[in-house]
């Protein structure tokens, strides 16, 4: 009974995803631009909100985020879609649960010898890429259903376009919160002296979600189609 | 038994899950068109966060913590396995929801009715994998603490799917600009909840 209504869950996000276009090469190229705009995951899609808000206070923690989950998103693609003709139905959310965890093992391991004071930062979040909507979502949309390459294709671009609201976002707050930008001052000194002041509650964790609408608000404003009614 | 209220409040209020760490945000988002569903798929979380905390407790604590393994035999005094953690919190919670929705489907109906359709959603909620990655992190002293840290944090993101609902159901009525319907104004308006909670910073009983 369960099992079942796992299967119908994804449906609604196939429909919407999947491009229907009879041009192959064509069809690949939508696949990197689609999850852009009309596709984003964040915006449109909202998937994989949970660690796009907590990890953006600063610019390079988003960027070692988004990196984490591109590699997570594409490689994952690539192995359930090698796989998707011998993975039995009824099991295949246990399935794709374990390649991505043991992907996520690898990102955290790589993390920790290499870049030790991000992987602290990021915390718990790193470990939360498995639960990331985009990488079920995407896995089960569209991996399941297409060959490697499209579903590399599918990854990198699902993935690039989380990381550039992820950076927008982290930009926002960083410079505008702490006047920074990657750790180097970017407001100069003249302006505080003029009586400017960091707007501390950037750093604070609701003004992500604020700052997430407002992107929400200029990128419906400029493509119509997307408004809910 | 202090100490238990106030993780359990701190839970709820300071370290609400949604407003302080965005956990389980989509379904949030998702799920939060009526108060109906948002009472159903709260529930199932603070039920599911009750149940694979403690068992996750047990498992970092006996299996996979450097030394956990001592009371299988000596010579494991030095294994670490904590590496393996994000596969087998998940693999156990993927477990114990199935496992849950079956015994909650053979005892009581009722309550399946209100949860059913939500609990194998609740897998990949990020707040119940968060929740066990917050206990390894916080490293709770005994299963007590752990259990009242999941409940709270059930109880809290609970409060606030439950509000939000509310709120949408009521924005329906409200001129908002085109562009932000739905999902911008959502967002918007729990940044503002957050703001609000955050006042609840310091608390302690």
């Amino acid at each position: 009974m369960g099992t079942e209504e796992i299967t119908e869950q994804p449906v609604v996000a196939e429909q919407v995803t999947e491009p229907k276009e009879p041009l192959f090469s064509k069809k690949n190229k939508r696949l990197l631009s689609d999850p852009m705009d009309d596709e984003n995951p964040i915006t449109v899609q909202v998937l994989g909100i949970c660690s796009a808000l907590a990890i953006t206070v600063q610019v390079e923690q988003a960027i070692v985020m988004s990196l984490s989950v591109i590699a997570v998103l594409a490689f994952g693609n690539v192995i359930i879609s090698l796989l998707r003709n011998t993975i039995p139905n009824r099991i295949r959310i246990i399935v794709q649960l374990v390649v991505v965890a043991a992907l996520v093992i690898l990102v955290d391991q790589v993390l920790r010898a290499f870049a030790y004071d991000v992987s602290k930062k990021l915390s718990v979040f790193v470990g939360l890429i498995i639960t990331n909507c985009i990488i079920m979502g995407r896995l089960e949309a569209f991996a399941l259903a297409n060959r490697p390459w499209p579903a590399l294709l599918d990854g990198l671009g699902n993935g690039a376009s989380y990381g550039v609201i992820l950076i927008i976002v982290a930009v926002a707050r960083e410079l505008f919160g702490s006047g920074e930008l990657l750790g180097f001052q970017v407001v100069p000194q003249v302006i505080y002296d003029l009586g400017y002041a960091n707007n501390n509650l950037m750093i604070l964790p609701p003004m992500a979600l604020i700052v997430v609408g407002l992107i929400i608000w200029v990128q419906r404003s400029r493509n119509p189609k997307l408004i809910e009614d | 038994m202090l100490d238990l209220v106030n993780i359990f409040v701190k839970g709820i209020f300071i370290e609400n899950m949604i407003f302080a760490y965005f956990l389980g945000m989509c379904s949030y988002l998702a799920v939060s068109k009526t108060v109906r569903t948002g009472v159903g798929l709260g529930m199932a979380v603070i039920f599911v966060l009750g149940v694979t905390v403690p068992v996750n407790y047990l498992l970092e604590n006996y299996v996979l913590k450097e030394g956990a393994l001592t009371w299988l035999s000596d010579d494991f005094a030095t294994m670490d396995l904590s590496f393996l953690g994000f596969i087998l919190f998940i693999a156990v919670i993927a477990a114990i929801v199935q496992l849950v929705e079956m015994i909650v489907e053979k005892f009581s109906p009722a309550l399946y009715g209100a949860l059913g359709i939500f609990l194998p959603l609740i897998a990949v909620n990020c707040s119940i994998l968060g929740g066990a990655l917050f206990m390894q992190e916080r490293q709770y002293a005994n299963i007590a603490e752990a259990t009242s840290f999941a409940l709270g944090s059930g109880v809290g993101w609970f409060l606030a799917i439950v509000a939000i609902a509310a709120i949408r159901e009521k924005i329906r009525y409200s001129n908002v600009p085109a562009p932000l319907k739905g999902l911008g104004i959502t967002f918007i308006i729990t940044g503002l909840m957050g703001m609000a909670f955050m006042s609840f910073m310091g608390i302690e009983i």
